[in-house]
This record gives C-alpha cells, structure tokens and sequence, in this order.
C-alpha cells in the first residue's frame, strides 16, 4: 500500500493522527473569552470596566437581596427581625400581593380574574399561533363576552344580547348580500346597531326575568392593581388594531369626506398627549353627561386609551400599505378583486408583515402606558404601591414595591416581544 | 352677539347644574351610599388596609357622615382623587364630599364654587433636619438644600418665608412624598419640608426616628376641612352639623362608648339636643333625630377618631396641639348646638 510513493517520497504516513485535543486558547471558555471579551486593547479596557460596574452592583444588591424578609406584618417588624442588617423587605409582597394583582375585588371572587386570564390566553392562542385547530378561533371570538361576564358578573343576559347584535349584523349582512354588495355592508352596521338600541335591553330584562343566572356583580371600582392595566391594555391593544387598520385604510380612501375624518381624527389625538385624554374621560366628561349618570371611569379610560392608540396604529399601518409597490394594488385589480377582497387577500397580508415591529411597539408602549391611569385616581399597581406606603404598616418602603410592579411589567412585555420576533421569523418568506 | 350666546348657554348649563345638585340628600338616600372623595393614599389619613377597606382620620369623617345619613358607616364608596382631580370630581357630582387634606384658602372657597363646611384638621408647613446637621431653628437654615414638592402651596411658602427672612435656599423638587423620602435619606437635601403632620408621618417610617428633628417654626397655616359643593344648603348642614358634633361630643364627653347610653337622655340639655332626646335637630337637617348618634357611635369622637389613627399611640405620632379642645388650649371649637 505504502510503495504507491516509494519512489517519490522518502516517508508517508499509513495511519492516521490520533485526535488531538486543540489548543487551550482555540478551545471552550478560553476561545470564546479571547473572542469576545478581550479581542483587543480597547475590548479589553472595557470588559474590565464593565466587570468592575456589574461587581459593584452587585455587592450593593446582592447583600440587600440575600438579606430578605419574607414574613413580617409591617416595616418595623421587618427592621426588628433584620436586627441592623441589610437586608429588603419583600414581606410587603407577601402581605399584599393580592391588592397588586386584584385590587379592591372581592378575595372570594379571585377565581374569576384568573380565571378570565387562563382563558384569555385560550382565547388568544390560536390567534397567535397559526398551527392550533382554526375551531378554536371559535372561542376567541365568544372570549370578550366570557370575560366581561366573569370579570363584572352580573347577569348572564347583557353579554348574551350585546352579542347576539353581531348575529343580528351578520345574519343581515347574509339576507341583504343576495341582493346588494354595498348594501350589505350597511345592513351589517345598521342591525346590530338598531339591535342595541331597541331590542337589547328588553331582552336583557326579560331574559333576566324568565331565567335570572349570572354570577355576583362586582362594580369597576373594585377593580385595581394589575387587573386593571391588564383590563385596559388588552382591551385597548385588541380594539386598537383592526380601528387602526380601518382608519389607515380610510386615509388612503379616494372618498373626500372619509379621508378628511380619518386624517382629522388621527391628527388631533396624535398632537394631544394620553394624559390630556385621560383627564377629559375623567374630569370633563362629567360636566356634559346628565348628572347622576355615571359612566363607568374604567370604560371612558378604555375608549380613550383606545382611540389614542388606534390613532397611532394607523399611522403605522400606513407605513406599510405605502412600503408596498404600486404594482401589488394593480395586480389585485387586474384579477378583478373588489376593493375588500383585494385588500383581504393582497394588500393587508402584506401590508401587516412589513408592519409587525412597529405594531408592536405602540402594544408595548400602549400596556405600559395604562399606569398613567394613576393620575386620574385609578389604582393601578403604582397608584396602589403609594395606597400602601400609605398605610401606617408599610411606610416607607420603596423599592421592594416598584421591584415587584416592574418585574410584573416585564414579564409581559417581554413576552410580546419575543412573540413578534418569532413572528417576524416566521413569516420571513420572502428576500426582503 | 356670540359672546352672548355662549355666556347665556354657561349660565343655562350652571343652571341646570344648580338645581341638579340642590338634592344631594336624596341622592344619597336613593344611591344608599355616599360618594366620598379622599387622597390615593396618605398615611393616618387615608388608605385600604390589607382587606382593602379604607382606614385614617378623613375616612373616619366620611363614615361618620354615612352613618348619620344611611345607619351604615360602611355605606361609603371611596373615590380616590389626586391634587388635580379633586375638584372637578365634586364640582360634577361624581363625590358628594371631599375629605381629603385640602386647605382652606380664599380662592378655593370663593373662586372654585366650593364650600368648606369647617376644619378639620389644623396644619401647617414645618421642616425636618438630620441631627447631624446641628440646626436648631429654621432661621439658621441658610444656605440649606431643600426637598420641596413642586406645584404646591409649601412651594410658595417656603420661597416666602426665606425671602421674608433674608435667607438663600436650593431647592430639589420632587414629585411625591415617597420620593422625598428617598432624596432626603439619601442626602440629597438637608432639610424636607412639607406639613407638619406629613413630617410626623415621614419620621414614623425613618429606620431611625431620633436621628431627625422636626423644626419649631410652622411657616404657614394649613386648615385642612371637609368640603362640599355650594348651592345646596342642606347637604352643607348636614356635612359641617356632622363635624361639629363629633367635635362636641369630645367637648361634652360623649364616646362611642356611652353614646347609647346617653341618648336616651341625660342631665345636660346640649347634650340631650346633640343626641336628639331633646328638639328636632335631627329633623330639620332632613335625618332623623338620632343622627348624632350614629354619627358618633360609627368611629367615635373626634378625640376618639385622632387618637385612633393620628395620635400619640399611633406610628404616626402626632400630639394634639392646635388640634385640641378650646379647653385645653387648641383651635377645635363647635358652635353651640341650640
């Protein structure tokens, strides 16, 4: 076999190298720390520096946090049991906790809220992720009626006859479309419409007599703590969407009188702050409604908190109807669509993917921003973290409180940006 | 000819609102329930307690008033209301009393449309210093940093006062009294200055209370009071009648403890008119006779109710001071009941 070379070559090697282990710098940690830490001069000054930063931290931390009382009824208490150490008090978590989460709703009822929340995540999963049964989408579609139920109770009717005005549109639109497109369309605005006004409350008051079910009523102002950001920021974020795409489309509308409502509408909530919309729902609308009405504050904050965010969702949406080239829309025309199946099919799809990171910023943005409810006197986690610093037990406990509320936040707005940027990935078909 | 217009649909809105808000009583009655606006949250003032039921000295008045009205201390639906919504929140009607600290000042009485029905609570702006720092009064505090509430009347007081006084300061404004905390542990400043009680309370929650010394000198007079809207003289009656009575009931020595006791009729006329053995005071408010009763039986006296929630027994730890019956020397004086 080795003569082959014999000629040639005064040696050749028959049998292979026994693997050899690589380098101590070419291998594990080691490569990895030359590589990215400290590559160079400059990297390596500022690894250092940034070594030095995190250590200082944490032997400022990391004591405080090691040091944790978590049993204690009050800040003294706390103090008592620390004896002089440092240490934090999250015991004010464990003594209140359900104040942050709940609010003022009833403890008995804590169920409901949860609930509403595990089902909320049902509702939303097949939303989310295209690969679960479409039948589930179902329950998406019943879920807001289910979860007003569970969360207000009251009687099982009002939910049932708000919902049974988007059969009535439906069921309309249906009858009318054999003989009308257009007129479909209105058919399906007007019946629920007309439904609510005239039929609604009768039959919630009749229903209610021939057959009284439903859970306990709990009023709004019970409400508080993360159920009311959540309340606030998943109604406003699911409303604020499709009202968005609904006024970009409209911007873009050739109708004279549907662009210029569109355009003023978005241009004048862009150009006031949240915290004005806030302070109209809460202060000036009053004066205007007939006195002894009272209009629920969390649903004017709701409306409010919406329309502002619609405002910007459309904006964002119009970004991405304009990134699409003119040839798509002449494409869509040229198969004959009409103006709503050419955008279902053609626009929209793409349109929304171009989309998605900004959507998802006014989302983030938007659940963050409900915490500005606290200026209108609404409990929210932070409006209830100066409640309880304000109780003679839990004066002057400061982080510990903002700690919990932040890591509350982060969780969720974490999770909706991992969830874009999964959908991102997804969706990324194309070269662009 | 606008003008006009717009002045005579003001005039007819105001109107409207008028005779809307003359029947506050019955509103209540009919709600079963008393709106009651208080702060978000001010320690021994107001604030929910773990069960979430609202507990200190404003919230006691609200209950006391509830009582009176519905025999039920607990009929109260508590609207929590910031410095910038408190207002607008009586003035439309979605509370029917204010009892959060508000002071008393001319504009707020005269300008807003507001009636403040009595004080109830004497306070006024104070300063706290670190020991360390060696200042025994404020007129050595030149030169000092200050941490300071921004948009409030302390601000202006306190630009006032060391004018007045000849005296430089820095301020360091800060939005909440959380924050002030924070800023002055931290050193920020030298000296927090906010009312009296506010420091009191602050010092309370201080790891080490002693370390910190709350100045003589009160710079401003902050009476604190309960207020309704203006137009509607019974509601008014009946939220000042309400004060006075448990202010007198402490005068008289009427406690929830002897307070049924004593109604059914004592020796002292007052106290037989207060407690409605005697007259029909309680029925020319529109309650009934035993209003008082009830008013002082839901949290006691206004002795009773300081103590429990503000008092020297109190983490709070406040003394009675101005606070304290015309008798031993302070400012809590209720006309006579006759």
């Amino acid at each position: 076999m080795s003569d082959t070379h014999a000629g040639t070559v005064a040696f050749v090697r028959d049998t292979m190298l026994p693997e050899q282990e690589p380098p101590l710098t070419e291998k594990g940690a080691v490569k990895w720390l030359r590589e990215n830490l400290f590559s160079n001069v400059f990297n390596t000054v500022l690894t250092l520096i940034s070594l030095a930063v995190i250590w200082y931290t944490l032997a400022a931390i990391g004591p405080w946090l090691l040091g944790t009382v978590w049993n204690a009824g009050s800040l003294s208490e706390c103090r008592r049991i620390l004896d002089g150490a440092s240490g934090a008090c999250f015991a004010v978590i464990n003594d209140r906790w359900h104040q942050l989460l709940f609010g003022f709703y009833p403890s008995a009822l804590y169920w409901r809220p949860t609930l509403a929340f595990v089902l909320l995540l049902v509702a939303l999963s097949p939303v989310l992720f295209t690969n679960l049964p479409r039948k589930m989408l179902w329950f998406s579609a019943i879920y807001p009626f289910v979860a007003y139920h569970l969360l207000w109770g009251g009687s099982v009717w009002l939910p049932v006859s708000a919902a049974l005005g988007f059969v009535a549109g439906y069921v309309a639109f249906v009858l009318v479309r054999r003989v009308n497109g257009l007129a479909a369309v209105f058919a399906a605005v007007l019946a629920p419409v007309f439904w609510w006004l005239l039929f609604a409350e009768p039959f919630n008051s009749t229903m209610t007599g021939i057959l009284p079910l439903g859970l306990e009523f709990v009023r709004s102002d019970r409400f508080g703590g993360f159920l009311i950001s959540l309340v606030i920021g998943v109604t406003g974020i699911s409303l604020s969407l499709p009202l968005g795409i609904l006024l970009a489309l409209g911007r873009q509308s050739g109708m004279v009188f549907v662009k210029s409502v569109c355009v003023i509408f978005i241009e004048f909530i862009r150009g006031v702050p949240l915290i004005t919309l806030l302070f109209t729902a809460s202060l000036l609308l009053n004066y205007f409604l007939p006195p002894g009405t009272s209009f629920d504050l969390i649903l004017r904050v709701i409306i409010m908190v919406t329309l502002f965010a619609a405002a910007y969702m459309a904006e964002v949406i119009r970004g991405g109807l304009a990134a699409l080239p003119k040839g798509q829309y002449e494409a869509a025309d040229a198969l004959g669509l009409d103006y709503w199946k050419a955008q279902r099919l053609i626009i929209m799809p793409q349109a929304l993917k171009i989309s998605i990171p900004g959507i998802v910023n006014p989302f983030i943005g938007l659940f963050k921003d409900t915490t500005l409810v606290v200026f209108i006197g609404l409990l929210d986690p932070v409006g209830l973290s100066n409640a309880i610093r304000a109780s003679t037990d839990w004066q002057g406990i400061y982080w510990e409180l903002f700690i919990f509320i932040g890591a509350l936040f982060f969780l969720f707005c974490f999770g909706i940006s991992r969830y874009s940027m999964y959908l991102e990935r997804k969706l990324k078909t194309d070269n662009r | 000819m606008k003008k006009s217009l717009f002045a005579g649909a003001i005039a007819v809105t105001s109107l409207g609102a008028g005779v809307a808000h003359a029947q506050t009583l019955d509103t209540v009655m009919d709600r079963g329930e008393l709106n009651c606006g208080v702060s978000t949250g001010l320690a021994g003032f107001s604030a929910p307690d773990a069960n979430g039921v609202w507990q200190g000295f404003d919230v006691a008045k609200c209950r006391a008033i509830a009582a009176a009205i519905l025999d039920d201390p607990m009929a109260v639906n508590f609207v929590p209301t910031t410095g910038q919504t408190r207002f607008s929140a009586l003035a439309s009607g979605e509370v029917d009393v204010l009892a959060r600290n508000t002071t008393w000042t001319f504009t707020r009485d005269i300008d807003l449309n507001l009636t403040f029905v009595g004080t109830n609570y004497y306070d006024g702006q104070g300063f706290m210093v670190n020991r360390e720092i060696g200042v025994s009064s404020a007129m050595e505090l030149d030169g000092a940093t200050v941490c300071i509430q921004t948009g409030t009347t302390t601000e202006l007081n306190l630009a006032d006062y060391f004018r007045a006084n000849g005296m430089e300061y820095e301020p360091v404004p800060i939005e909440t009294n959380a924050e002030a905390q924070q800023q002055y542990l931290a050193g920020a400043c030298d000296v927090y200055t906010t009312d009296v009680s506010g420091l009191a309370a602050t010092r309370a929650s201080f790891e080490n209370p002693d370390n910190h010394v709350i100045l003589p000198e009160v710079i401003s007079k902050e009476p604190l009071g309960l207020v309704v809207r203006d137009g509607d003289k019974q509601w008014e009656g009946i939220a000042r009648w309400t004060l006075m009575a448990l202010i007198a009931a402490e005068e008289l020595g009427i406690t929830s403890a002897n307070v049924a006791e004593l109604a059914q009729g004592t020796d002292s006329p007052e106290i037989n008119r207060i407690l409605g053995s005697e007259g029909d005071f309680g029925e020319m408010l529109g309650l009934s006779n035993d209003w008082a009763v009830r008013a002082i039986a839901a949290a006691g006296n206004y002795g009773e109710i300081f103590a429990a929630n503000i008092g020297d027994q109190t983490p709070i730890g406040l003394s009675r001071g101005l606070n304290a019956q015309w008798t031993q020397g302070g400012l809590m004086y209720a006309p006579p009941f006759r």
